[in-house]
Protein backbone atom coordinates (compact mmCIF):
# COMPACT_ATOMS: atom_id res chain seq x y z
CA UNK A 1 0.00 0.00 0.00
CA UNK A 2 1.28 3.47 -0.92
CA UNK A 3 1.44 5.74 1.45
CA UNK A 4 -0.90 8.51 -0.37
CA UNK A 5 -3.66 5.29 0.21
CA UNK A 6 -3.48 5.86 3.95
CA UNK A 7 -4.29 9.23 3.43
CA UNK A 8 -7.29 8.43 1.49
CA UNK A 9 -8.24 5.32 3.56
CA UNK A 10 -8.24 6.88 6.54
CA UNK A 11 -8.92 11.13 5.87
CA UNK A 12 -5.10 12.23 6.93
CA UNK A 13 -4.22 15.87 6.57
CA UNK A 14 -0.66 16.00 4.25
CA UNK A 15 1.27 18.44 6.89
CA UNK A 16 4.40 18.05 4.40
CA UNK A 17 6.47 15.33 2.09
CA UNK A 18 3.64 15.45 -0.56
CA UNK A 19 6.50 14.40 -3.07
CA UNK A 20 7.26 11.15 -0.99
CA UNK A 21 3.33 9.94 -1.09
CA UNK A 22 4.00 6.47 -3.08
CA UNK A 23 6.44 5.45 -0.83
CA UNK A 24 5.34 1.84 -0.12
CA UNK A 25 4.21 0.87 3.24
CA UNK A 26 5.75 -2.26 4.32
CA UNK A 27 4.65 -2.15 8.07
CA UNK A 28 4.12 0.23 11.22
CA UNK A 29 5.96 1.28 14.38
CA UNK A 30 5.06 3.39 17.50
CA UNK A 31 7.13 5.19 19.36
CA UNK A 32 8.13 8.43 20.94
CA UNK A 33 11.39 7.81 21.96
CA UNK A 34 14.17 8.40 19.11
CA UNK A 35 16.74 5.80 19.98
CA UNK A 36 14.14 3.17 20.53
CA UNK A 37 12.94 3.77 17.43
CA UNK A 38 15.87 3.99 15.65
CA UNK A 39 16.76 0.74 16.43
CA UNK A 40 13.36 -1.27 16.39
CA UNK A 41 11.15 0.84 13.91
CA UNK A 42 11.37 -1.85 10.37
CA UNK A 43 12.44 -0.49 7.00
CA UNK A 44 9.75 1.23 5.28
CA UNK A 45 7.23 1.76 7.88
CA UNK A 46 4.61 4.64 8.62
CA UNK A 47 5.94 5.55 11.58
CA UNK A 48 2.90 6.94 14.65
CA UNK A 49 4.88 9.36 17.01
CA UNK A 50 3.63 12.30 19.24
CA UNK A 51 7.27 13.81 18.53
CA UNK A 52 6.90 17.13 16.12
CA UNK A 53 10.26 18.70 16.29
CA UNK A 54 12.28 18.13 12.80
CA UNK A 55 14.73 15.31 14.17
CA UNK A 56 11.81 13.03 13.71
CA UNK A 57 12.82 13.67 9.77
CA UNK A 58 16.16 12.67 10.34
CA UNK A 59 15.37 9.11 11.87
CA UNK A 60 12.43 8.41 9.31
CA UNK A 61 14.72 9.46 6.55
CA UNK A 62 17.68 6.87 8.31
CA UNK A 63 15.82 3.93 9.20
CA UNK A 64 14.28 5.00 5.41
CA UNK A 65 10.91 5.17 6.66
CA UNK A 66 7.61 5.47 4.47
CA UNK A 67 5.64 7.90 6.32
CA UNK A 68 5.45 9.59 9.49
CA UNK A 69 2.08 9.69 11.10
CA UNK A 70 1.97 12.53 13.71
CA UNK A 71 -1.05 11.19 16.39
CA UNK A 72 -3.51 12.68 18.93
CA UNK A 73 -3.68 15.95 16.96
CA UNK A 74 -0.41 17.46 17.72
CA UNK A 75 0.51 19.50 14.51
CA UNK A 76 4.89 19.13 13.28
CA UNK A 77 6.82 22.47 13.83
CA UNK A 78 7.03 24.48 10.68
CA UNK A 79 10.89 23.46 10.49
CA UNK A 80 9.65 19.98 10.79
CA UNK A 81 7.28 20.54 7.41
CA UNK A 82 10.33 22.19 5.63
CA UNK A 83 12.64 19.25 5.91
CA UNK A 84 10.16 16.84 5.06
CA UNK A 85 9.50 18.59 1.83
CA UNK A 86 13.51 18.71 1.29
CA UNK A 87 13.51 14.63 2.24
CA UNK A 88 10.42 13.51 0.39
CA UNK A 89 9.39 12.05 3.69
CA UNK A 90 5.46 12.47 4.20
CA UNK A 91 4.23 14.01 7.28
CA UNK A 92 0.51 12.51 7.84
CA UNK A 93 -1.60 14.16 10.99
CA UNK A 94 -4.73 12.39 12.51
CA UNK A 95 -6.95 13.09 15.40
CA UNK A 96 -6.50 9.82 16.62
CA UNK A 97 -4.08 9.10 19.31
CA UNK A 98 -1.43 6.04 18.50
CA UNK A 99 -3.14 2.95 19.35
CA UNK A 100 -6.45 3.67 17.86
CA UNK A 101 -4.85 4.89 14.28
CA UNK A 102 -2.47 1.42 14.70
CA UNK A 103 -5.60 -0.03 15.02
CA UNK A 104 -7.25 0.98 11.73
CA UNK A 105 -3.54 0.63 9.76
CA UNK A 106 -3.32 -3.58 11.26
CA UNK A 107 -7.35 -3.68 10.17
CA UNK A 108 -6.09 -2.57 6.40
CA UNK A 109 -3.62 -5.11 6.28
CA UNK A 110 -0.59 -3.03 7.00
CA UNK A 111 1.70 -5.41 9.18
CA UNK A 112 5.24 -6.03 9.84
CA UNK A 113 7.00 -9.01 8.66
CA UNK A 114 8.49 -11.36 11.12
CA UNK A 115 12.23 -10.70 12.10
CA UNK B 1 39.29 1.20 -4.45
CA UNK B 2 41.32 3.99 -2.54
CA UNK B 3 40.48 4.77 0.60
CA UNK B 4 37.95 8.17 0.52
CA UNK B 5 37.90 9.93 3.83
CA UNK B 6 34.85 12.90 4.53
CA UNK B 7 34.40 14.80 7.41
CA UNK B 8 31.43 16.83 8.78
CA UNK B 9 31.16 19.81 11.42
CA UNK B 10 28.57 18.69 13.95
CA UNK B 11 27.47 21.94 16.19
CA UNK B 12 26.68 21.52 19.85
CA UNK B 13 22.94 22.17 20.68
CA UNK B 14 21.96 22.60 17.02
CA UNK B 15 19.30 19.89 16.84
CA UNK B 16 17.76 21.75 13.40
CA UNK B 17 20.35 20.42 11.96
CA UNK B 18 21.29 17.28 13.82
CA UNK B 19 21.52 14.42 12.20
CA UNK B 20 22.50 15.87 8.82
CA UNK B 21 25.89 14.34 8.37
CA UNK B 22 24.73 11.07 9.01
CA UNK B 23 21.78 11.40 6.11
CA UNK B 24 24.73 12.76 3.97
CA UNK B 25 26.90 10.13 4.79
CA UNK B 26 24.06 7.50 3.97
CA UNK B 27 23.20 9.23 0.89
CA UNK B 28 27.14 8.62 -0.19
CA UNK B 29 27.33 5.35 1.08
CA UNK B 30 24.20 4.54 -1.28
CA UNK B 31 25.85 6.45 -4.53
CA UNK B 32 29.14 3.97 -3.34
CA UNK B 33 27.12 0.99 -3.77
CA UNK B 34 27.67 -0.46 -0.44
CA UNK B 35 25.55 -2.89 0.69
CA UNK B 36 22.31 -2.10 2.05
CA UNK B 37 22.42 -4.07 5.43
CA UNK B 38 25.46 -2.64 6.04
CA UNK B 39 24.12 1.09 5.40
CA UNK B 40 21.43 0.63 7.65
CA UNK B 41 23.81 -0.12 10.54
CA UNK B 42 26.03 3.07 9.93
CA UNK B 43 22.89 4.71 9.84
CA UNK B 44 21.88 4.01 13.05
CA UNK B 45 25.38 4.17 14.29
CA UNK B 46 25.66 7.45 13.10
CA UNK B 47 22.58 9.24 13.56
CA UNK B 48 23.52 8.18 17.63
CA UNK B 49 26.84 9.45 17.40
CA UNK B 50 25.67 12.62 16.00
CA UNK B 51 23.18 12.72 18.09
CA UNK B 52 25.51 12.27 21.75
CA UNK B 53 27.47 15.26 20.38
CA UNK B 54 24.33 17.75 19.57
CA UNK B 55 23.07 16.76 23.17
CA UNK B 56 25.80 16.15 25.25
CA UNK B 57 29.18 16.69 24.04
CA UNK B 58 29.54 20.15 22.00
CA UNK B 59 30.87 21.31 18.47
CA UNK B 60 32.21 18.26 16.98
CA UNK B 61 33.58 16.47 13.65
CA UNK B 62 32.07 13.81 12.27
CA UNK B 63 34.35 11.55 9.99
CA UNK B 64 33.53 8.70 7.60
CA UNK B 65 36.34 6.38 6.02
CA UNK B 66 35.52 3.84 3.73
CA UNK B 67 38.38 1.18 2.70
CA UNK B 68 37.88 -1.49 0.25
CA UNK B 69 37.43 -4.12 3.67
CA UNK B 70 35.76 -1.56 6.13
CA UNK B 71 34.17 1.64 7.03
CA UNK B 72 34.83 3.39 10.06
CA UNK B 73 33.17 6.27 11.62
CA UNK B 74 34.82 8.56 13.87
CA UNK B 75 32.48 10.92 15.85
CA UNK B 76 34.87 13.68 18.31
CA UNK B 77 33.50 16.57 20.28
CA UNK B 78 35.13 19.14 22.40
CA UNK B 79 32.63 18.67 25.35
CA UNK B 80 32.58 17.76 28.62
CA UNK B 81 33.62 14.31 28.22
CA UNK B 82 32.45 11.05 29.90
CA UNK B 83 32.86 10.67 33.54
CA UNK B 84 32.06 6.78 33.64
CA UNK B 85 32.10 4.91 30.48
CA UNK B 86 31.31 1.28 31.72
CA UNK B 87 28.20 3.04 33.21
CA UNK B 88 27.50 5.54 29.86
CA UNK B 89 26.76 1.79 28.04
CA UNK B 90 24.23 0.80 30.13
CA UNK B 91 21.09 0.58 28.82
CA UNK B 92 18.50 2.86 29.92
CA UNK B 93 21.66 5.64 31.48
CA UNK B 94 20.90 9.04 30.49
CA UNK B 95 22.18 11.82 31.85
CA UNK B 96 19.94 14.15 29.24
CA UNK B 97 18.01 16.80 30.41
CA UNK B 98 14.37 16.91 31.15
CA UNK B 99 14.20 19.29 28.03
CA UNK B 100 15.07 16.91 25.70
CA UNK B 101 13.75 13.80 27.18
CA UNK B 102 10.31 15.63 26.22
CA UNK B 103 11.58 15.58 22.86
CA UNK B 104 12.25 11.85 22.62
CA UNK B 105 15.98 11.53 23.47
CA UNK B 106 17.71 10.76 26.52
CA UNK B 107 16.15 6.72 26.63
CA UNK B 108 20.05 6.10 27.31
CA UNK B 109 19.94 3.85 23.97
CA UNK B 110 22.13 5.24 21.82
CA UNK B 111 25.28 3.62 22.85
CA UNK B 112 23.91 0.43 23.37
CA UNK B 113 22.45 0.91 19.66
CA UNK B 114 26.53 1.60 18.51
CA UNK B 115 27.42 -1.17 20.30
CA UNK B 116 25.03 -3.26 18.89
CA UNK B 117 25.18 -2.36 15.44
CA UNK B 118 28.62 -1.95 15.15
CA UNK B 119 31.75 -5.05 14.49
CA UNK B 120 33.80 -2.54 17.06
CA UNK B 121 33.28 0.25 19.43
CA UNK B 122 36.07 2.51 20.96
CA UNK B 123 35.13 5.80 22.93
CA UNK B 124 37.98 7.53 24.57
CA UNK B 125 36.96 10.50 26.57
CA UNK B 126 37.60 12.04 30.17
CA UNK B 127 36.08 14.68 32.34
CA UNK B 128 36.90 17.95 30.15
CA UNK B 129 38.46 16.00 27.75
CA UNK B 130 35.70 15.74 25.48
CA UNK B 131 35.27 12.52 23.44
CA UNK B 132 35.79 10.62 20.88
CA UNK B 133 33.20 7.14 19.29
CA UNK B 134 35.27 5.16 16.66
CA UNK B 135 33.10 2.60 14.95
CA UNK B 136 34.55 -0.06 12.72
CA UNK B 137 32.34 -2.14 10.12
CA UNK B 138 33.64 -4.49 8.28
CA UNK B 139 32.61 -5.01 4.77
CA UNK B 140 32.12 -8.65 3.65
CA UNK B 141 28.90 -7.55 2.51
CA UNK B 142 29.73 -6.65 -0.70
CA UNK B 143 27.44 -6.97 -3.76
CA UNK B 144 23.98 -7.04 -2.32
CA UNK B 145 23.03 -3.42 -2.74
CA UNK B 146 20.54 -4.50 -4.89
CA UNK B 147 18.52 -6.75 -1.85
CA UNK B 148 15.47 -5.39 0.06
N1 LIG C 1 29.71 12.81 23.34
C1 LIG C 1 29.37 12.74 24.63
N2 LIG C 1 29.81 13.68 25.50
C2 LIG C 1 29.49 13.61 26.84
N3 LIG C 1 28.70 12.64 27.36
C3 LIG C 1 28.23 11.69 26.53
C4 LIG C 1 28.53 11.69 25.13
N4 LIG C 1 27.95 10.61 24.58
C5 LIG C 1 27.30 9.99 25.58
N5 LIG C 1 27.46 10.62 26.76
C6 LIG C 1 26.94 10.20 28.08
O1 LIG C 1 26.53 8.85 28.02
C7 LIG C 1 25.15 8.74 28.36
C8 LIG C 1 24.52 7.61 27.58
O2 LIG C 1 24.51 7.89 26.18
P1 LIG C 1 23.41 7.18 25.26
O3 LIG C 1 23.57 7.67 23.88
O4 LIG C 1 23.48 5.71 25.47
O5 LIG C 1 22.03 7.68 25.88
P2 LIG C 1 21.36 9.14 25.77
O6 LIG C 1 22.04 9.93 24.73
O7 LIG C 1 21.32 9.72 27.14
O8 LIG C 1 19.88 8.78 25.33
P3 LIG C 1 19.42 8.32 23.85
O9 LIG C 1 20.66 8.08 23.05
O10 LIG C 1 18.63 7.08 24.06
O11 LIG C 1 18.62 9.46 23.32
C9 LIG C 1 24.57 10.10 28.06
O12 LIG C 1 23.36 10.37 28.75
C10 LIG C 1 25.73 11.00 28.50
O13 LIG C 1 25.75 11.13 29.90
MG1 LIG D 1 22.36 9.14 22.86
Amino acid sequence: MQAKALVEQFGLTVAAGEGGLERLVKGGYCGDLLSEVMANAPIGCAWLTIQVHQNIVAVAVLREMAAIIIAGGNTPDEGTRTRADQEGIPVLLTELDSFSMAGKLFKAGVVNEPG
Amino acid sequence: MPPLKKCFHIKGRDFIHAGQAAITVQKLLRQMGIAQSLIRRIAICGYEGEMNVVMHGGDGLFCVEIDADRISLEISDDGPGIEDIARAMERGFSTALEEYQEMGFGAGMGLPNMENHSDELHIESAPGKGTTVRMLFHSPETGDSQED
